[in-house]
């Protein structure tokens, strides 16, 4: 589903991705772990086309991701689900809005939106803030809202770049379990941490990353 | 499709608007300003219109005719100069007109009086009041009773003399003051203008500016240009709907306080002047206000949008 191919990302004289090579195949959960700075982001955000490689090619299924037009940038982005540790909620909507929101942006109808954005909040057990601002949560309930805006749109695949990053371990649990509840339903993964204990409660493969480069990944037993 | 989207637009721009309390009703102080800036410039226009007309109009040349010169001749002449393009109006008076309105005149001036009444005959000729479309118009009409024009044969024997060089230097100073007037008016213009839309723009660049972050996440999440773009723009708009409603109102109590106590001043009634232009107001305030308020957010907004 996704191909990196002998990807380098330079910033002028900092070296952030070093020749990296790695698939993940549809339905899977990775698990990249990493210290601040060895490049997991960066990683994430090529897949997003947030950043292109200085060198190499970024394949999302057939689509070339690097190359990729202003118009198809919609349509990639429709079909991946973001997280990110800072949860970038929409702060002037409400719980219900903010879920509307992506449904709106693929051009859903008023009916779809009224059934299934009440449905996805209790799905994250947030049945109970749908009308509350995000500076109306905490930041356990504030990430879950942001994970059940990731996969409203059922989306192929779902990015957590360190969901648990702002978050104590009872919560951090809970978005654990969420996210593996979602690939059991066959949703792809792609899971950012630095933090081992997560890791060890997903369970599932790991490829670990140093000063930008892969030095371990469970599925090949380096 | 369409137009769920575009209702979804217009409503993300009330919510917005909403929700942003404050910062949006800033926004329209400001745009307020600037439309009211606009309005005092199109008063001060009309003011400035007014009193140049009721000047020009002040300004005129006469020809005096010989006391023997024939009517016949000078109604021909007076058709001729009629028939100039440069020229607005031409008035006869007659030899007896002029002698009564000579005597209604000095009715108080008995020697006068009685000096006319002395020379028994009317010492006064006929002449013709000329008044041109455009003050700086005047030398040509002048020029044209000098020369023995063509159009009418020997006229020139009969015009005792044209007041225009007395008037001259009078008429050359006020065109002078007239094109300057306009010329500083349109440039004072244009600045205020200029500054208040720098102004406005940059202030709603300002509400837009808290919503930096937003735009990214918007556009992460999949939405198109437009649907970010759109509620913005509508926000915009909003805000110059409010802006032309307030501004409007506003000048109401100013005009007519001005009708009541500037007329003289002003040489205009602006209360009368402002609600018989209440509707072209309107709509240039109206179109102002909404154009600037999109094309602020428009602009504003692009920045953030090219990732």
């Amino acid at each position: 589903m996704i191909y990196f191919n002998n990807v380098s990302k330079i910033y002028k004289d900092a070296v952030a991705l070093e020749d990296v090579t790695f698939t993940v195949e549809a339905g899977e959960f990775v698990s990249i772990v990493g210290h601040s700075g060895a490049g997991k982001t960066t990683l994430t955000k090529m897949i997003l086309a947030e950043e292109n490689p200085s060198e190499g090619t970024v394949f999302f299924e057939s689509l070339d991701v690097n190359k990729i037009k202003n118009k198809d940038l919609t349509k990639l982005r429709r079909r991946i689900g973001v997280v990110f540790q800072d949860y970038k909620l929409l702060s002037n909507k409400t719980a219900y809005e903010n879920i509307a929101f992506a449904m709106e942006a693929v051009g859903k109808t008023e009916e779809e939106i009224a059934s299934d954005v009440p449905h996805v909040l209790e799905l994250v057990d947030l049945g109970h803030r749908i009308s509350h601002f995000p500076n109306q949560m905490s930041g356990g309930e504030q990430q879950r809202l942001a994970i059940a805006r990731a996969i409203i749109n059922q989306p192929e695949l779902i990015i957590a770049d360190e969901p648990t990053g702002n978050l104590d371990p009872v919560n951090t649990h809970e978005i654990v379990q969420i996210l593996k509840k979602i690939n059991d339903f066959g949703t792809t993964v792609i899971l950012t941490t630095h933090n081992r204990g997560v890791i060890e409660s997903v369970d599932k493969r790991v490829i670990t990353m140093e000063n930008g480069k892969i030095t371990r990944d469970t599925k090949h037993n380096k | 499709m369409a137009i769920t989207t575009l209702r979804r637009i217009i409503k993300g721009g009330f919510l917005n608007f909403k929700r942003n309390g404050l910062v949006s009703w800033a926004a329209v102080l400001v745009v307020t300003i600037t439309l009211s800036v606009i309005t005092l410039i199109i008063f001060l226009q009309a003011v400035l219109h007014f009193s140049l007309t009721q000047i020009k109009d002040k300004v005129d040349v006469t020809i005096y005719f010989t006391t023997d010169a024939p009517e016949d001749k000078i109604m021909l002449l007076k058709t001729s100069l009629e028939q100039l393009p440069e020229v607005a109006q031409v008035s006869y008076t007659s030899r007896e007109d002029a002698l009564k309105i000579f005597r209604d005149r000095h009715s108080n001036d008995y020697p006068t009086i009685q000096a006319l009444d002395e020379i028994g005959d009317n010492p006064l000729g006929a002449y013709l009041n000329v008044k041109a479309k455009e003050v700086s118009q005047y030398e040509n009409i002048a020029n044209f009773m000098k020369s023995d024009n063509t159009l009418v044969l020997g006229s020139s024997s009969i015009i005792d003399k044209v007041n225009y060089h007395q008037n001259k230097l009078v008429i050359d100073r006020l065109n002078t003051i007239i094109s300057s007037a306009q010329k500083l008016g349109f440039l004072i213009t244009l600045l205020l203008v200029i500054i208040s839309i720098i102004i406005t723009f940059n202030t709603i660049r300002l509400t837009i500016f808290i919503s930096k972050e937003e735009i990214g996440v918007m556009r992460l999440v999949g939405a198109s240009k437009m649907h970010v773009r759109g509620p913005f723009m509508i926000e915009g708009a909003i805000y110059g709907i409010i802006a032309t409603i307030i501004t409007i109102l506003l000048f109401l109590p100013v005009t007519a306080w001005l009708g009541r106590n500037m007329t003289d001043f002003l040489g205009i009634n602006m209360y009368d002047y402002y609600i018989s232009n209440f509707f072209q107001i309107f709509i240039m305030l109206f179109l102002s206000g909404v154009a600037l308020g999109i094309v602020s957010s428009f602009l504003a907004v692009r920045k953030y949008l090219n990732k």
